[in-house]
């Protein structure tokens, strides 16, 4: 490995993740303590964060946040501060799939508790962790968007509006932050493995995980490439965008879909009830059938 | 990163292809340097062999399809197959409005720009279609998505690139063959360097509009390159990525 290969190296630098005990976020955790990165999971599943960081040994800290509570935030990034001297990275991760309606019936809680909890997290991360990643000279944020956040008929109403805001509100933040040489991007994943789509079928999170290995083989068919999206697809375009690989990308989306967003054919429409839905359902039942 | 792969460069004469080039060599890869530039390809070959790197250089005139045909054939020699492909060649605008752009200009960008860029993912494609798929990148521009003043001609083969990158996205995807672009924005080439100096204001200009405050080095976009041509991409199809400084914010 060259120099500016070793551009792909987090040696030194901090990361916060949020949500980053499960999914996406854990697979990110996992190839930036690979690279060398001190890391924070900040996530509400505590008892699995604890085990999760007396199994990463000293480079990983967790610590409980809630992402729709702005103080939760301040902590977490001040928690990332005083563990590791610094923060250089923030992967604004944490979601759930929010309410399911269509906007006919929306009612205001619903719309407004999945917004604060999609983007108005990701705004509050991205606000907190301006001073850390000032006082370093600069940093990279990442936010977790989606393909829902580009096209219609992905995911729900409430969750591919914020997930469109979390695209522009990457855009916005990169131009405010750019003299401060503080990076701010967005990964568009498609149809990735998840505990995610237990969520969607309002399961237990137990359910959700159990599903995870009945999912990769429906998820292969979803889209161009054969085979289906896995969380650390996700975590190597994060780790792409965290380090100096990247250093003149901001203010851009990553989209890893497999090609879904290309392909004219696309056939599943999670709202539909057809097709996708099935094969939640299919997967579910296999879980519970182990 | 690239250890016992074999990547064709386009434009490995300069710029953003001979930093390609050099980054694919130094993590393992066997290159196939190609460009219309004999002497600036010679030079890329050398600094690579001088290093310990594998190459070759194929002099190839992009928008001749004999010559892209020729470089694919010369790269599966060399090399049995070939696991990806940076058509990154390219020729910048002549700088005019388009009223008064001469047919002669815009059929000279378009035939290298694009249809140089579809004679070599012709061959490209056919050759990894043998050995069960590949990774193909192509050099389009933040121009490939937005406006760009004084560049009918260089607008319109980069977003064309971008169309003939997603169409093969849908259509190859099935057969393992990932197809991407990206999105530069200025960066310090010698393409680049000679429009600044015919267009005094312009360097100020392309500052102005990277929200970064600066243009980029050949190594910085080459990255963005390396990294879609990587397994670590390996779910990534369609997509064009912009390494462009916030260009495309504004």
């Amino acid at each position: 490995m060259n120099d500016q290969i070793s551009g792909n190296s987090l040696s030194g630098k901090t990361a916060l993740i949020t949500g980053g005990c499960s999914g996406m976020g854990l697979a990110t955790v996992r190839r930036f303590l690979a690279a060398g990165a001190s890391v924070v999971m900040a996530d509400i599943q505590t008892e699995k964060g604890r085990s999760l960081e007396a199994a990463m040994g000293k480079s990983a800290s967790f610590v409980r946040c809630d992402v729709l509570r702005e103080d939760d935030i301040a902590a977490a990034i001040k928690h990332a501060v005083d563990k590791f001297g610094g923060l250089d990275i923030l992967f604004n991760n944490a979601g759930a799939v929010g309410d399911p309606g269509g906007v006919e019936g929306m009612s205001v809680d619903g719309w407004d508790r999945t917004i604060a909890l999609l983007l108005r997290s990701a705004m509050l991360g991205i606000k907190h962790a301006i001073p850390a990643m000032r006082s370093r000279g600069g940093g990279s944020i990442i936010n977790n968007a989606s393909v829902s956040g580009l096209r219609p008929g992905m995911a729900s109403l409430a969750y591919s509006v914020a997930k469109a805001g979390a695209i522009q509100l990457s855009r916005m933040s990169a131009a405010e932050l750019a003299k401060d040489n503080i990076r701010v991007n967005c990964v568009c994943p498609g149809f990735i493995v998840t505990s995610i789509f237990g969520d969607l079928l309002a399961e237990e999170r137990t359910v959700g995980d159990a599903m995870l290995d009945h999912l990769k083989d429906p998820f292969s068919g979803l889209q161009p490439l054969k085979r289906a999206g896995l969380p650390e697809d996700v975590a190597e375009a994060c780790l792409y965008l965290a380090t100096a690989s990247s250093r003149f990308v901001t203010g851009t989306e990553i989209i890893i879909d497999g090609g879904l967003l290309v392909d004219p054919k696309l056939a599943v429409d999670p709202n539909s009830g057809h097709g996708f839905v099935d094969i939640l359902m299919g997967a579910r039942d296999a879980a519970r059938a182990q | 990163m690239f250890k016992g792969k074999s990547v064709i460069v386009t434009g490995a004469g300069s710029g953003v292809g001979r930093s390609a080039g050099l980054l694919i060599a130094r993590a393992g890869g066997s290159v196939l340097l190609a460009d219309v530039n004999e002497q600036g390809g010679q030079e890329t070959l050398a600094m690579i062999v001088k290093e310990g790197g594998k190459a070759k250089f194929m002099r190839t005139d992009i928008a001749v399809e004999d010559d892209a045909r020729r470089m694919v054939e010369s790269a599966v020699a060399a090399y049995g197959r070939i696991d990806g492909a940076f058509n990154n060649a390219a020729i910048a605008q002549t700088s005019v409005l388009l009223h008064e752009l001469t047919a002669e200009a815009w059929r000279r960008n378009l035939d290298i720009n694009l249809t140089g860029t579809f004679f070599c993912m012709k061959y490209q494609i056919a050759a990894m279609l043998k050995t069960g798929g590949g990774s193909i990148v192509i050099t389009s521009s933040a121009a490939g998505v937005n406006g760009f003043p004084l560049a009918p001609e260089y607008c319109s083969s980069k977003h064309g690139v971008i169309g003939l990158m997603r169409n093969a996205a849908v259509d190859y995807g099935g057969k393992g063959i990932r197809v991407n672009a990206i999105l530069p924005g200025a960066i310090r080439t010698p393409m680049l360097m000679k429009a600044m100096t015919e267009n005094p204001g312009m360097e100020e200009y392309l500052k102005s509009i990277h929200p970064l405050g600066r243009y980029s080095e050949p190594d910085e976009v080459a990255q963005s390159a390396l990294w879609l041509l990587s397994d670590a991409a390996s779910f990534v199809t369609g997509a064009a990525i912009a390494v462009d400084g916030g260009y495309t914010t504004h």
